[in-house]
């Protein structure tokens, strides 16, 4: 059951039931360092059930998840960001009544020690960290281009804005591997575009590895290094771009449920 | 950080006034008794507040901590004649260990489940106090009597000045420390385990522990609001602390305004004037008085007092701009 081939991320044969659905069903696959990749599937076919695994808000019935070979299923899901996992979520999970510098200041909080008594008294280590903490948030509003909205209430803000500070919170906490759950979604072409763009540069400057949910097949087949494709729970296509986007079994899986 | 500096400035001045408040020729010693009240309210009320305001948790209970801080202080002047001062960092050592436990546990309920929960801890807390077995302690239904203490250093100062100004002194060092805890890391993971509980956990914020400690920091601060009321009352009772208390502190907390500070100040006031007002007006009816004055307060201020004067604030400096 070693990583042998350093896989960052190692999904291994997990299975997940709700009482009688079978959300996944044996789904493995890796993930490398320095990677993009893509999951793909219909409606239901458990892309968001697999996130929620690897961040510890589901447990697997069976199966086994490891980050650099160690398995993280006997962690709590509050240890998950230091272990480097960040995420994102399909539908936005903000702090509305926060604003968008403290949303990602948050973002960073696994990476501070300050108890409530350092807290309370202001000693030195809280104010360092606070000054460490809001420097990473500048940078990364500057990075997802946030500016205008720093000192605004999350939860005001339109959705396209509210995704790019979801990320930029995902960010905060240096991930090793960054989770994105239809970051896409909602979004017009010309924002796409520019998305397109900023996961990439998550990639190249950040050096985190990204997995990628997404509906969108042009932005999953542009930026992806590999795509895994599942529908109902099952692993059906793992492979570059180009081979699964070719598979039998993706098409059909595709035009089945369209 | 300069709004850090002027909010800094401006507890200043509000700090130098209240210090000044009972030294204003006229003002009676039943009136400086009635001010320290509005502290010692105050300090509970920023108790319940970092709770419910900020953490978003509710408690109908905080009167039980009230009442231990009260009976710590009591017992500790009385059985072991301590001074005073002593009593104040006890109260608040078991009200933390004891609204500690007490979260433990109830935090596993969510939402109005909570609110049940803590509402039985106030059902019940007056009616233990009031237990054959520890009646040595507590004095059972009579409570117990206690003698207000001087000014130290022969300080030319009546009894009830001398109290108002430690009480003060006790306030401001706990808001200081309220305020800096909110205003850092923790304060941010409180209210994003209120905003959204599932993305704070996922942040790397351990909610469960989080939520405790809450609980535990907002019983210490009730707590040393309970001993400091029984010092200054000079008296303790189980009746003094039924599910009433617990309701007037949670509508101090509304009326005040919500995850605010200075909001505990104006809701202390409320909770000590309005009664008496009521009475005033209606000595047959005070209670409906009471209720119209909530009311109108909820209709004229939705978000508070404090909220209210804010928005007020902001009308007039965007008028003078626009002038
Ligand atoms: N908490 C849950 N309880 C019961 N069933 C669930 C739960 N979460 C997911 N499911 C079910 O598991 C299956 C997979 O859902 P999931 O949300 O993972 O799909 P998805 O691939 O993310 O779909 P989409 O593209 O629509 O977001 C669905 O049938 C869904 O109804
Ligand atoms: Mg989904």
């Amino acid at each position: 059951m070693s990583a042998g081939d350093n896989a960052l991320l190692s999904v291994r044969d997990v299975s997940v039931r709700f009482g009688g659905i079978v959300a996944l069903d044996g789904v493995s696959f890796d993930v490398h360092p320095g990677q993009i990749a893509g999951l793909i599937g219909p409606n239901g076919a458990g892309k968001t059930t697999l996130f929620n695994c690897l961040s510890r808000l589901y447990t697997p019935n069976s199966g086994d998840v490891l980050l650099e070979g160690r398995t993280i299923l006997d962690q709590s899901r509050h240890a998950i960001p230091k272990l480097g996992i960040g995420r994102t979520f399909q539908n936005v999970a903000l702090f509305d009544s926060m604003t968008v510098l403290h949303n990602i200041m948050v973002g960073g909080h696994c990476q501070t020690h300050g108890d409530f008594l350092t807290n309370a008294l202001r000693l030195p280590l809280a104010q360092r960290e606070d000054r460490q903490l809001q420097q990473r948030a500048e940078e990364l509003i500057d990075f997802m281009d946030l500016r205008q909205f720093a000192l605004w209430p999350a939860g005001g803000l339109p959705f396209p804005i509210r995704k790019r500070v979801e990320l930029a919170r995902a960010l905060a906490s240096h991930p090793k591997l960054l989770l994105l759950d239809e970051p896409a979604a909602g979004l017009n072409h010309e924002e796409i575009e520019v998305l397109k763009g900023q996961i990439k540069r998550v990639r190249d400057t950040q050096h985190v590895t990204v997995l990628l949910v997404e509906h969108h097949m042009s932005l999953v087949m542009s930026v992806s290094d590999k795509v895994v494709a599942i529908d109902f729970g099952r692993k059906i296509a793992d492979g570059t771009p180009a081979e699964v986007q070719r598979d039998p079994e993706v098409i059909r899986a595709y035009l089945g449920t369209s | 950080m300069a709004g850090i500096d002027k909010n800094l400035r401006w507890a200043g001045i509000v700090l130098l006034l209240a210090i000044l408040l009972p030294f204003i020729p006229g003002v009676s010693d039943y009136r400086i008794f009635q001010l320290t009240l509005v502290l010692v309210y105050a300090i509970a009320l920023l108790g319940l507040n970092v709770l419910t305001g900020y953490n978003g948790q509710f408690s109908l209970g905080h009167g039980a901590f009230y009442a231990v801080g009260a009976y710590v202080a009591a017992i500790m002047m009385d059985k072991w004649g301590m001074p005073y001062y002593a009593t104040v960092p006890a109260a608040a050592v078991v009200c933390l260990v004891v609204g500690f436990l007490f979260g433990l546990p109830a935090l596993r309920l969510e939402g109005h489940y909570l609110a049940l929960a803590t509402f039985a801890l106030a059902l019940a807390v007056p009616q233990m106090l009031k237990h054959k077995s520890i009646e040595y302690w507590t004095g059972g239904v009579q409570g117990i009597v206690i003698i207000k203490p001087d000014p130290p250093f022969g300080l030319p100062l009546s009894q009830d000045q001398w109290l108002y100004l430690f009480t003060l002194f006790v306030l401001a060092i706990l808001f200081l420390c309220a305020w800096n805890l909110l205003r850092g890391r923790t304060g941010r993971a409180l209210v994003a385990i209120r905003d959204h509980h599932m993305a704070a956990d996922t942040m790397g914020i351990n909610t469960a522990l989080y939520k405790s400690l809450t609980f535990g920091v907002s019983a210490m601060y009730t707590g040393v609001a309970g001993a400091l009321g029984a010092i200054a009352i000079q008296f303790v009772a189980p009746d003094s602390f039924t599910i009433l208390l617990s309701i007037s502190l949670l509508v101090g907390v509304v009326i005040g305004g919500l995850a605010s500070i200075p909001g505990a100040i104006f809701g202390a006031l409320f909770i000590v004037y309005t009664p008496n007002i009521a009475s005033d007006i209606s000595k047959a009816a005070p209670w409906a008085i009471y209720g119209i004055f909530l009311i109108v307060f909820m209709y004229l201020m939705p978000t508070g007092i404090w909220g209210g004067l804010r928005k007020l604030a902001a009308m007039i400096r965007a008028r003078r701009n626009a002038s």
